[in-house]
């Protein structure tokens, strides 16, 4: 039984969309972020690979494709000590209240 | 390295619940080798913090899309897809035939 992220053969036989698209700001951040903290020593790809993996299958299904790379890092920084989810829901309820956004 | 290009191998039908690079798809599958890539740290160590040493031999390992999708994959018999499979995950087979 392949575990939900190895996806080969699933869910069907439809061809895929394989036509560009733009990333949003967001994106390209997410992708820099996760980098920059390889670069630093602080996680390799595959540990930022297994904790994508090890998200709920309904979670991982749900989310986008760098959805999954934030809260693979978002996990990553947590278990390492980097950071606490009570910094990072700080810092997010900081930018909801500064942006207007959530 | 214990294969050669062109060896016969057959990937190994481990189905663990941790990381690893070997797709579903070719598990238990027959191909052969098409080229040695050479040896890199282990992703199954690297994954959890670990060295990823000693460093394992990887193989791009070939495989006809008929083998791996039988009548899913009719229309182009001749086309070949083409994985990167360590070391561990493969064992020798002797033969092309019968690949289920």
């Amino acid at each position: 039984m392949a575990r939900t992220h190895d996806m080969g053969g699933r869910p069907d036989d439809a061809p895929l969309n394989l036509e560009e698209h733009t990333l949003a700001d967001w994106e390209v951040v997410a992708d820099a972020l996760s980098v920059a903290l390889g670069t630093r020593g602080l996680r390799t790809t595959d540990e930022h690979r297994r904790a994508m993996e090890n998200m709920p299958a309904d979670d991982y299904l749900a989310l986008s494709y760098y959805e999954r790379w934030v809260v693979g890092t978002e996990a990553l920084l947590v278990e390492k000590g980097i950071l606490t989810r009570e910094e990072i829901d700080r810092k997010m309820a900081e930018i909801e209240a500064t942006w207007g956004v959530s | 390295m214990k294969f050669r290009p062109g060896d016969l191998v057959r990937v190994q039908t481990f189905a663990p619940t941790t990381h690893v690079r070997t797709p579903a798809y070719v598990r238990g599958k027959q191909g052969w080798i098409e080229r040695v890539q050479g040896e890199f740290r282990n992703p199954e160590s690297l994954a959890y913090a670990g060295d990823g040493l000693p460093p394992q031999p990887l193989y791009m390992v070939g495989f006809r899309q008929v083998d791996l999708w039988q009548d899913r994959y009719a229309e182009s018999p001749a086309d070949s897809l083409y994985v990167d499979i360590y070391e561990h995950w493969l064992e020798p087979s002797a033969s092309l035939e019968g690949t289920q």
